[in-house]
């Protein structure tokens, strides 16, 4: 076996790891296995999974990204208010959009230029932006929007088959595949996450890469706010409190290295997938919600444990 | 004391890396163990000093067989060994480093008074009395970190010492402290074991030298009757030719023309003048301001005052992507940090410096990139399986040439080199010199900076020697010597 076909076995770990968990629930509950039931997992993985893209590349950099939950609420708050405003949903999601992507780049300059950990910037920002969220609704929340466009976005179906958010991932991940592997932003994200002094002196702008990788998190956390606050047509202030977790660790279940260099976006993907799964699984199998947060933490420390084995 | 080592084989998985080979040590003496990167003599060395165990084998004290299973067991045998990457815990003490792990104590509460006396006594031994046992490793010099590890390993009642390129990134003051506190070791009746790519040094100090090549045992010579053309043909299997290869000098225009070049605090009024076509060596001892001059030139510090001119024209460099793009490339000092993204491909870390050539739109072409790494691969005969192999896995000179590879593509107007041969093997080494001669041949503008003489000599056209920041003496590499260079270098500088 070579070298190469050897990580490629490694990689598929977590895939490997999805089917089982998939294959024991089909034998346990006849209603998983249903076309319906496997879209319905996707939408619900869907949000998590957005961001969780986002957050691979804070984490192929060897940082992370605290801030997604917040940045998530700010931005359903501003599209939420955009429309109240008598505007129309198309601007009201690309200001949310915007403005994430204007809240991921603030972490990028602070982390960059400013020299922070990118765990302390984001812890602050995530504090400072909750706080945004709450100001700018009042604490409320902000609900009923109009717009057909808008409700689309959250329940809307392709071909009445395809859930709109699972489309949104899909394409989401084929854009994150093709950056990371075909183009020099994506070199440059794996070289600096590898040894950003090495990257430096080969003339990588390693500034500039942490900056958009930021700035597009903050995005995806926009993109995933929209969709949120599209499905349950409620913008709230204190919605994605704890989201970041989540996306980690969808990140962390793929297969990405928390020290940088070292990962790939379908693993985030199937990882996520993975979270989804095991949470419906649970609950179509009726087992109670505390007994499902002890499972999905076994899970995680098992795939992780797994994980070092293989490497050593 | 006598340890033998007979028969030892070991293999990882299905590679056999020590296939049958003996060895030994006796006491009072100083026994280099040579062979290329790769030859098998960490794992034999890692053997003898309990972190691996030999598959087959025996290990005989004295005569009598012994079975050493752990690092524990072999210190109490009387064997220690001293790694090149030294093993101190840099937020402890110096103390507390001697101590680590056996910390004399009285119901777990460390009796600090007691251990504060016998560290010092320990590092008076090896000439470090000196030192404050209570400052923290991290303070001091790679030099008396490595003798802090040596009374680490007398105050273990060691007998046999077993050091892995100690002299790896010592100054030539501090090489001539270690070597004294070697020669009185060994009077002292330790056995030591040397192990080395510094051939000079083996012939200075050594008494005998064993020679490995692929796993085997070539064989062990009394150094007063060998010589360093038998050694390296032991080593290499075949007879290099020659050490240095030949280069015929073409000197082209000037290429690089620097004024009065300085830094925040590390050099000041440095002039030079490279033409293209030639190589200038800079010798001088470490801090001395070398490696600081290539770090300025390429933009790593900043420069505070002087001028840059490139062919002619005034550069301006902030950051090492605008030297690059004027066509400067540096093989930096320490590959593995600076030079290489250890975890990604060879092709990856090849392409990274020029990867713009191959992309289109931000969009890289595989195919075009695969196409270049394979010449380059061919070009500097790296030889790995394929491309997609991670660098990490490559020997050092394998790994060096890749860090070459990187620069031969911009193509250099200039080329920074920093010990560029550091850690490689005497073949790989030949390869390199091969590679600088060509881009010299080619046109390029070489700055090269070696703290091994009889390569800054042979490499170069002239010679720079940098002493406390400042240029102390340039030389025509033809008529200079390895004294003149050391008296300039070290002229009017206190004694240690």
């Amino acid at each position: 076996m070579t070298a190469q076909q050897k990580t490629t076995l490694k990689k598929l770990g977590p895939l490997l790891a999805l089917a089982a968990v998939c294959i024991g629930l089909a034998f346990m509950s006849p209603n998983f296995l249903t076309v319906s039931n496997s879209f319905d997992v996707m939408r619900q993985v869907s949000i998590n999974a957005l961001i969780a893209f986002g957050m691979t590349l804070s984490i192929l950099l060897g940082g992370i990204d605290l801030s997604v939950g917040s940045i998530l609420a700010v931005s359903s708050v501003l599209a939420a208010m955009t429309m109240k405003g008598g505007h129309g949903a198309g601007l009201a999601v690309g200001i949310a959009i915007l403005a994430g992507a204007g809240m991921g780049s603030l972490n990028g300059v602070v982390i960059a230029k400013g020299r922070v950990a990118p765990f302390i910037a984001t812890l602050g920002m995530m504090t400072l932006l909750r706080g945004v969220a709450l100001v700018l609704s009042n604490g409320s929340p902000i609900s009923s929007f109009s717009s057909n466009f808008f409700a689309m976005l959250g329940g809307g179906y392709v071909a009445r088959l395809i859930p709109v958010p699972v489309v949104l991932m899909l394409a989401m991940f084929a854009v994150f595949w093709f950056v990371l592997t075909r183009t020099v932003f994506g070199r440059h994200v794996y070289a600096t996450g590898g040894n950003a002094e090495a990257a430096k002196l080969s003339g990588v702008n390693t500034n500039r890469v942490q900056l958009l990788a930021y700035t597009v998190s903050g995005a995806m956390a926009a993109l995933a706010g929209v969709i949120l606050t599209s499905r349950l047509d409620s913008a709230q202030p204190t919605a994605g409190a704890g989201y970041e977790l989540d996306a980690i660790t969808a990140v962390v279940l793929g297969g990405t290295s928390l020290a940088g260099g070292r990962g790939w976006i379908f693993g985030t993907l199937v990882g996520a997938l993975l979270i989804g799964v095991l949470n419906n699984g649970l609950n179509l199998m009726g087992v109670s919600a505390f007994y499902q947060q002890v499972v999905k933490g076994s899970v995680i420390l098992l795939a992780v444990l797994l994980d070092r084995g293989r490497r050593t | 004391m006598k340890v033998t080592m007979q028969g030892i084989s070991k293999s990882f998985g299905p590679v056999r890396v020590l296939d049958g080979v003996d060895f030994s040590v006796a006491a009072g003496e100083i026994h280099a163990l040579v062979g290329e990167n790769g030859a098998g003599k960490s794992t034999l060395m890692k053997i003898l000093s309990g972190a691996y165990s030999a598959d087959s084998g025996s290990i005989l004290i004295d005569g009598d067989a012994v079975t050493i299973r752990s690092t524990r067991e072999a210190e109490a045998l009387g064997i220690a060994i001293i790694h090149q990457e030294l093993n101190m815990i840099p937020q402890l003490s110096v103390m507390d480093n001697l101590f680590l792990g056996r910390e004399p104590n009285r119901f777990g509460v460390i009796e600090r008074g007691r251990m504060r006396g016998e560290s010092a006594s320990w590092l008076s031994k090896v000439g470090a009395g000196q030192v404050d046992v209570n400052r923290t490793a991290e303070t001091l010099s790679i030099g008396l970190q490595q003798l802090v590890e040596i009374a680490k390993a007398l105050s273990l009642n060691t007998r046999v010492l077993i050091m892995d390129e100690p002299t790896a990134s010592l100054t030539e003051r501090e090489i001539g402290t270690l070597f004294g506190i070697m020669t009185d070791l060994k009077s002292r009746g330790v056995g030591i074991v040397y192990v080395s790519h510094r051939m000079e040094e083996i012939f200075k100090m050594c008494d005998k030298v064993s020679v490995l090549r692929d796993g085997h045992f070539v064989g062990e010579r009394e150094v007063a009757d060998t010589g360093f053309d038998e050694v390296v043909k032991m080593m290499v299997g075949r007879e290099l030719k020659e050490r240095f290869p030949k280069r015929e000098t073409s000197l082209g225009p000037v290429r690089l023309k620097v004024y009065d070049l300085a830094d925040e605090g590390n050099i000041t009024g440095v002039h030079l003048e490279v033409h293209a076509g030639e190589v200038l060596g800079i010798a001088g001892l470490i801090g001395a301001g070398r490696s600081e001059i290539l770090n300025t030139l390429f933009g790593v510090n900043r420069r505070t005052s002087g001028q840059v001119l490139l062919d002619g024209r005034l550069l301006s460099i902030k950051r090492p992507a605008d030297a690059i793009a004027a066509g400067i490339g540096f093989v930096t000092e320490d590959r593995k940090s600076q030079g290489l993204v250890l975890g990604l491909s060879l092709r990856e870390n090849v392409t990274l410096v020029h990867l713009g050539k191959y992309a289109r739109g931000g969009i890289i072409n595989r195919r075009a990139e695969d196409v270049a790494v394979k010449e380059l691969m061919d070009e500097l005969h790296i030889r790995a399986r394929d491309a997609e192999l991670e660098v990490k896995a490559l020997s050092g000179g394998n790994q060096q040439k890749v860090v070459f590879a990187k620069w031969l593509a911009i193509p250099p107007k200039v080329l920074l080199l920093d010990e560029p041969t550091r850690g490689v093997d005497v073949g790989g080494k030949a390869e390199i010199y091969h590679t600088i001669n060509c881009l010299a041949a080619a046109g390029t503008a070489i700055v090269m900076v070696s703290s091994e003489l009889p390569e800054v000599l042979a490499m170069s056209d002239r010679i720079l020697v940098m002493r406390e920041g400042r240029q102390a003496a340039i030389f025509d590499a033809k008529a200079a010597n390895q004294e003149q260079i050391m008296t300039a270098a070290t002229q009017g500088l206190r004694a240690p």
